[in-house]
């Protein structure tokens, strides 16, 4: 039983991140410096670049291959399996060595990264103004330096099921649809109706609700000079509150991604989602069988953001310089669309978004909805970025907890709440 | 004294701990080096990224001790070592003593009681979790096939605690089986075939001969599955999609808190201070266990009733009672 202690050990210095030190040990050594000219046109012919990535940017080999033709740099690509293992790996190796040349970060932990940005390469400034202004600055640090390139974002839209709108006396046309859920309140009256008419859950999950209206605030728990203001937060109160009396009676789980939520989706239980564009893909894989979802161009109260990326260059690579004209080149606004084609990456650079490439595209599994259209509309329905402080992530899930509880009758409303409030009070 | 007597001299001296120095300095490297880097990072508000950090004395053990997750933590981790724990020994001692007796293909049943162990601790999650998913799940679709009602193995406590002690013991029974049979194995067969014709049953047998035997096995095994149970990680981290331990914490274990603490919220020296409180209680809990077990099972003592002095004595009388008739 030593193995089993041993193991132990191993799971907790790694636990899902086997593949990330793994691919992290090819990372090392083995990549010459580049030679310089001179003349201060630099010449990267020879380089070898490491990029590292989770889940599906839709940077493809033969993407790669292009720049690689391009510049005559070698790009080597590692893959972590979710953005979790990417989390760990990526501040285990902060500040010290093993990370790639370009690393992949998500939304959800960018914040944290954040706090030390000065460990990560800026963005020249010629590329400033390339990306969305809300995508740029939650990427710029206090010294007001750009620190990330933006790769995608989230905007939500409202997937429903065509079939089971129209059985339950709902308009099924996408343009009809678009016009149910002006404001929250409308979407719940519509969801109310729902539930009564056929005894069904309408949307997938509560806490799903929670973060769309989360997503939707200036201040969130952390205020931009710091001051944590959480529980004092009345928007956050009345979202709580909001998700408590008319969410959870209308989802049919409390958080997605569980075991029953996709056997639930595969099995096409419920009627709505709010979904950004990488939901696309989830949904058309997990549930190949169902016929029926549609995507309408409309999400309540304007718009939001939901996930998305950015690539950092950290600042102690082998070779800055070519890792800097790598992560240009992946987030230019030519890339971009390639990786949307890919994977469904909707593109956070204005310039990618007027492209026909974009606005021409239609997603068969969802009804032939013009996916790219609607992503455009969406983003441009958004006016707030919501500020995420370094805490973001823990109090944003504490208070998810809290919605579990209440939706799984552990403890009431009030209860769950204070209970959030202790657990708060400790971080 | 010549110098190659002196030479051989300091060989004979100092080569033995040369040759055994290899097994102490990787010990120190990967073993103790890291317990006291620990014990120094847990009075340290520590930051991973900069490697650095900043005294604070006690501050994160009272931290922790304040923490209300703790003590669920503590609860929960103890209440999954005693459901899983007993009733694997229990049954990993009959399984044993089954596989122990006269059965055909015996090498076949030896070995398929193994299989679960070799199964990966991931795909043991996956599966368990299909089964015991609250409504899609096999499990509870069986309970309501039969008219029971669906349990709540999400969120009740107890039944989360349940359902994961159950992937515990499919895999650390077979494992336990196998070290309980060479216990059973190496018992002499005299003593089983003198007490057949003693006229004593399979059972008392059992109770009689195979358990007192196995005494210091049973320590053994019982003394690892304490360590294993206290540290119990993998089960529950793969029990929901979070890994996290509940939304209330119901199935929160200690190593998953700690884990939390330092790989979620990135407080390394929380996280050191974490690890030292649960050395701490493991090796309480494996003292109480050890007296326990000793005092629990007893020694050899039916196939030897007396002491060693007793007998020496019983020995002696006999000894002069065969001179006294020779003379």
């Amino acid at each position: 039983m030593k193995s089993r202690a041993l193991r132990r050990i191993g799971l907790i210095a790694g636990a899902a991140t086997t593949t990330a030190i793994v691919l992290a040990g090819c990372t090392g050594g083995g990549t010459p410096t580049p030679t310089s000219s001179g003349d201060g046109d630099k010449n990267f012919e020879g380089v070898e670049l490491t990029l590292a990535t989770f889940n599906d940017f839709g940077y493809t080999d033969e993407l790669l291959a292009e720049f690689t033709e391009e510049t005559g740099i070698k790009v080597v690509h590692n893959k972590a399996a979710t953005s979790n293992d990417a989390r760990a790996n990526f501040f285990q190796k902060l500040g010290k060595s093993g990370l790639a040349d370009v690393e992949g970060v998500e939304v959800d932990w960018f914040t944290e990264m954040m706090k030390y940005s000065d460990l990560v390469a800026p963005v020249p400034d010629d590329l400033k103004g390339r990306w969305l202004d809300w995508k740029e600055q939650a990427a710029t640090d206090a010294n007001g330096n750009l620190v990330a390139y933006g790769t995608d974002i989230g905007p939500q839209a409202i997937c429903y099921r065509g079939d089971l709108f129209e059985a339950a006396g709902l308009p099924s046309d996408r343009a009809e649809v678009a016009k149910l859920f002006p404001t929250w309140d409308a979407f719940f009256d519509v969801a109310d109706d729902y539930v009564a008419k056929t005894g069904k859950p309408f949307i997938d999950s509560a806490n799903s609700v929670l973060q769309g209206l989360v997503n939707q605030l200036e201040i969130a728990y952390e205020q931009p000079d710091g001051t944590i203001v959480a529980t004092e937060n009345a928007d956050i109160r009345a979202a709580y509150d909001t998700v408590v009396d008319r969410a959870i009676p209308i989802a049919s789980y409390a958080g997605q991604w569980s075991d029953d939520w996709y056997a639930s989706m595969a099995g096409g239980e419920f009627a709505a989602m709010l979904c950004p564009p990488w939901m696309h893909g989830i949904i058309a894989g997990e549930a190949p069988d169902v016929t029926g979802w549609d995507v309408a161009d409309a999400f309540p109260e304007g718009g939001g953001n939901w996930g998305g990326s950015y690539l950092v260059v950290p600042a102690n690579g082998a070779n800055v310089e070519a890792s800097q004209l790598l992560a240009d080149w992946l987030t230019s606004p030519e890339t971009q669309i390639k990786a949307f084609n890919n994977a469904g990456t909707f593109p956070s650079q204005p310039d990618a978004q007027s492209s026909a490439d974009l606005t021409g595209f239609v997603n068969d599994y969802f009804n032939g909805a013009p996916t790219g259209e609607i992503g455009i509309n969406r983003a441009n329905a958004i006016t707030v970025a919501t500020y995420k402080g370094e805490k973001y992530f823990q109090f944003h899930d504490a208070l998810q907890n809290a919605v579990t509880r209440v939706f799984d009758g552990l403890e009431d409303k009030e209860k769950s709440w204070n209970t959030w409030v202790t657990e708060v009070s400790a971080f | 004294m010549s110098f190659s007597q002196k030479l051989s001299k300091w060989d004979i001296k100092f080569s033995p701990y040369l040759y055994i120095s290899p097994f102490f300095l990787m010990f120190a490297v990967v073993g103790l080096f890291p317990i006291g880097y620990t014990a120094v990072i847990s009075f340290m508000d520590w930051d991973l990224v900069r490697n650095s950090g900043e005294f604070v004395g006690f501050d994160q053990y009272v931290w922790i001790l304040s923490q209300p997750h703790f003590w669920t933590a503590l609860r929960n981790t103890f209440s999954i070592f005693l459901l899983s724990s007993v009733p694997q020994l229990i049954l990993a001692i009959f399984i044993a003593a089954v596989l122990d007796r006269h059965i055909r293909a015996k090498t076949f049943w030896r070995m398929s009681v193994l299989v679960p162990y070799v199964v990966a601790p991931i795909a043991v999650g996956l599966i368990f979790n299909a089964m015991f998913a609250d409504q899609s799940g096999f499990i509870n679709g069986i309970l309501q096939a039969i008219g029971l009602s669906a349990v709540p193995w999400h969120v009740e406590p107890l039944w989360s605690h349940v359902a994961i002690a159950t992937m515990v013991n499919y895999r650390w029974t077979g494992y336990n089986t196998l070290i309980l049979l060479a216990a059973m194995q190496a018992v002499n067969r005299d003593y089983y075939e003198a007490a057949t014709v003693d006229g004593a049953g399979p059972v008392r047998q059992f109770f009689a001969i195979t358990m007192p035997s196995l005494k210091p096995t049973l320590i053994f095994v019982i003394i690892t599955s304490t360590i294993g149970g206290l540290q119990i990680f993998d089960e529950p981290r793969v029990f929901d999609q979070f890994g996290r331990g509940g939304a209330a914490q119901q199935w929160l274990t200690i190593t998953l808190y700690l884990y939390d603490i330092g790989w979620g919220q990135w407080n390394f020296g929380r996280a050191a201070a974490m690890a030292w409180i649960l050395f701490i209680i493991i090796l309480l809990i494996g003292l109480v266990n050890l007296v326990v077990t000793r005092s629990l099972v007893r020694d050899e003592g039916l196939h030897r009733e007396l002491t060693r002095r007793q007998e020496r004595k019983l020995a002696k009388t006999a000894k002069q009672s065969v001179k006294e008739d020779q003379r």
